[in-house]
């Protein structure tokens, strides 16, 4: 039986338990005892324990089945020989199962062939394509295989319905005028709650400790000395196994090509971004502020690999050609350059900084312009000199959010600031950035365990570092900031 | 606490006896109105604001005398659905006058918050800002100058001499006002507008505000909006008494408080409303 069936079927024992429920605390309502909790938290309370351990034990179950299956398929197979076709008994176990789901589709009267040759046909009618090298011997297994499943799934499904059942029965048993389901549905909602909310730092966690076993991996091959302090990025695509100089990973051209061009992205983001918060919260009248500041959100709704086309297509050939105009002749602005990919960045960032400046700009008391304004001094003298300051560090840990995001930005820099890893101060070159690297080494036929691509790990961890530190920060000063006026 | 001591009475009323009757008009609102969008917040108000003397705008919460003081520096320029409608004059000039710009009228006709708002930076700075503004100080010893004598004339000197670098947001909730106060006398302002000006104090903090005014006086026009009947009497020598929008009636603080005109203001003075 399908785990949704036995699922579907749960719920609806649990509706059935929630009328029920429902109904009978109803009852008591006109009763002469006040009651403790209403009739619909008897029914919510009688639904979530027909369900939720039903449903707890079903993917306990299904989880659990599938390990001992895989475990009974290994056990089944024959020891592996020297001369054995397949390459590991993993692949044996997943061509058995393979082969086992295949089986499914036979139509139940038909005999069953002994031999894979006589087989393949008779599944291929059916829409099955099974890996050549399967082995006749693995019919029998596959067969036996079949039957334990279902044996497992029927147990599964039964011993669900049964907790479902008693869930529901315990529920409705306890139901009485001073019975506090209003608590235990408080309860159960304040998990369900925590669950979701730890799901995100369970993740981070995942994702740090999965990076942090690769990047140990790379550090065995690559000293760490040679990868933090290298001024050479030359990784050498060279083939697994042929020995030869394993390239050298000097973190240092892509760190300085990440920050140059966060730099300049921010040299352009931070002043017409914070200009555009300081119009839009102290001059624009309500009209304005309603079509401008959607308008400004929208660019930050833009993907930012079109950023990266129109930078490439469009901003990048101008820049070259207007360059050449300047100069009759040679371009002195590369197609790909660290100031045409800053440039759009920072275009990118604008609707960043205002929209946070324009939030912390706002939270300024009122009592402060009027105070100044009280004094005669203009609207410009008022944000110059009581606003910004008052503001300056929540401006501080917007900007610093915004350059982490500069920092981890990967698809304009990937189109537009090219590959090679330069060491230069000449913005109108091309350097290339820690995320680009990143997604040059994962591309392509690398094998998996070489330093090439391994070492893309590391980079990804040294940015997570980088960023998480920025990120920190930014916080700490932005929460500061909001203790001075609270 | 609306009800008025006796003492306190006598004392208001002795004042007004022994003071030189000074009848030089320097503020004039000439049917003055006041619209919020469609809601209209002030009707033909006629008020005068006498030199060198303390004008008491008292009446019930949302009576209009705040919106009032606000257009005597056009404050309320600063919210948008505000209008403002009839004429005021500043030594016979029209305010609202689109010759007049708002920057130098309110550098003439300072204003002082309900709640203190000191801005955060030092002491010094908070009184130096105005001056800074509008240039009144060419050198330094100018400025410090200005700071101190500010300083003094709000009785603040003595308590902050020593902490002048501090920030201004340090200092306690009336000596933040008083700070306040000495911001708005370092611009040399003729006219001084006080919001409710103790209303977050405590009472010691309240009676030196108090003494201040009286003593702010000699120099300056004073209009001060109030909810402390107590305070209105002590501190001014005419009282101008709104209700819904109206100015109800107007005249010298003593008569006011013993023998009103309007039945409005005998029971608002005696707390029987508001």
């Amino acid at each position: 039986m399908s785990s949704l069936l036995v699922l579907a079927i749960v719920i609806a024992v649990g509706v059935v338990a929630f009328v029920i429920g429902r109904q009978r605390a109803s009852a008591h309502e006109t009763g002469k005892v006040k009651p403790h909790s209403r009739a619909h938290y008897h029914g919510w309370w009688a639904f979530l324990l027909a369900v939720l351990p039903a449903v707890l034990l079903l993917a306990v179950w299904d989880v659990g089945s599938s390990f001992y299956l895989d475990r009974h398929i290994h056990a089944a197979l024959p020891e592996r020989t020297v001369d054995s076709k397949v390459a590991s008994e993993a692949l044996d176990a997943s061509l058995v199962k393979s082969l086992a789901r295949g089986l499914r589709r036979l139509d139940g009267g038909t005999a069953l062939p002994a031999t894979f040759a006589e087989l393949q046909p008779l599944l291929a009618a059916k829409g099955v394509a099974l890996a050549s090298d399967t082995q006749d011997y693995m019919i029998p297994i596959a067969v036996e295989a079949n039957t334990v499943q279902d044996r497992l799934g029927l147990f599964g499904a039964v011993l669900t319905f049964a907790l479902s059942i008693a869930g529901a029965f315990y529920a409705l048993r306890q139901i009485a005028p001073r019975a506090r389901a209003r608590n235990n549905v408080e309860k159960l909602m304040l998990w369900g709650l925590l669950a979701a909310s730890t799901i995100a730092i369970l993740t981070t966690v995942g994702i740090v400790l999965s990076m942090l076993f690769q990047t140990i991996t790379f550090f065995e091959s690559v000293s760490p000395m040679s990868f933090f302090f290298g001024t050479v990025w030359d990784p050498r695509f060279a083939a697994a196994g042929s020995g030869g100089s394993q390239g050298q990973f000097g973190l240092i051209p892509l760190l300085a090509g990440t920050l140059y061009i966060a730099a300049v992205a921010l040299l352009v983001a931070v002043p017409v971004g914070l200009m555009s918060a300081v119009y839009m919260s102290e001059y624009a009248s309500r009209s304005v502020r309603s079509v401008v500041k959607p308008a400004l959100e929208l660019l930050a709704g833009i993907p930012t690999i079109v950023y990266g086309i129109f930078a490439v297509v469009t901003l990048g050939p101008f820049l070259r050609d207007l360059s050449a105009a300047l100069t009759g002749g040679s371009p002195f602005i590369q197609g790909q350059s660290i100031f045409t990919a800053g440039l759009v960045m920072g275009v990118m960032l604008i609707p960043v900084v205002s929209s946070l400046s324009d939030d912390i700009i706002t939270a300024v008391p009122r009592a402060m312009r009027d105070g100044s304004l009280g004094l005669g001094a203009t609207r410009s003298e008022t944000i110059k000199r009581v606003i910004l300051p008052a503001a300056l560090p929540g401006i501080v840990g917007a900007i610093l959010l915004t350059a982490s995001r500069a920092i981890g930005e990967t698809m304009i820099v990937v189109l537009a600031a090219g590959v090679a890893a330069n060491l230069t101060i000449n913005p109108f070159e091309a350097m290339t950035t820690i995320t680009v690297k990143i997604v040059n080494q994962l591309t392509g036929d690398l094998e998996f365990n070489s330093p090439q691509t391994l070492v893309a790990f590391a980079l990804g961890l040294t940015l997570f570092a980088l960023t998480l530190v920025m990120n920190i920060v930014a916080l700490y000063i932005v929460r500061k900031y909001r203790e001075q006026y609270e | 606490m609306n009800i008025m001591t006796e003492q306190s009475l006598e004392n208001a009323v002795g004042d007004k006896m022994n003071a030189k009757s000074n009848e030089v008009i320097k503020m004039r609102g000439d049917k003055v109105g006041v619209f919020y969008g469609e809601k209209q917040a002030l009707f033909d108000v006629n008020l005068d604001v006498r030199l060198n003397q303390v004008t008491a705008l008292i009446g019930p919460s949302g009576c209009g005398k705040s919106t009032f003081l606000r257009c005597l520096n056009r404050m309320n320029d600063t919210i948008d659905s505000a209008r403002v409608t009839g004429k005021i004059t500043l030594d016979e000039d029209d305010i609202y006058d689109k010759n007049i710009d708002v920057v130098e009228l309110r550098a003439r006709v300072g204003m002082v918050f309900q709640k203190p708002n000191p801005f955060p930076k030092s002491i010094y700075e908070n009184v130096a800002y105005g001056p800074r503004i509008h240039g009144l100080a060419k050198r330094k010893s100018d400025m410090d100058q200005i700071v101190e004598s500010s300083l003094k004339k709000a009785a603040i000197w003595n308590e902050v001499k020593d902490r002048l670098q501090e920030p201004g947001t340090g200092l306690s909730g009336g000596q933040q006002q008083r700070l306040c106060i000495a911001r708005a006398i370092a611009v040399s302002p003729e006219v001084i507008l006080m919001d409710e000006p103790c209303s977050a104090l405590d009472p010691i903090a309240t009676a030196r505000v108090e003494e201040l005014i009286d003593e702010l006086r000699q120099n300056y026009t004073i209009v001060i909006v109030t909810h402390s009947m107590q305070q209105a009497a002590r501190v001014s020598q005419r009282t101008a008494m709104f209700h819904l929008g109206y100015l109800v009636e107007e005249g010298a603080t003593d008569k006011m408080f013993t023998n009103p005109d309007d039945k409005r203001t005998q029971d608002y003075i005696t707390g029987r409303f508001g």
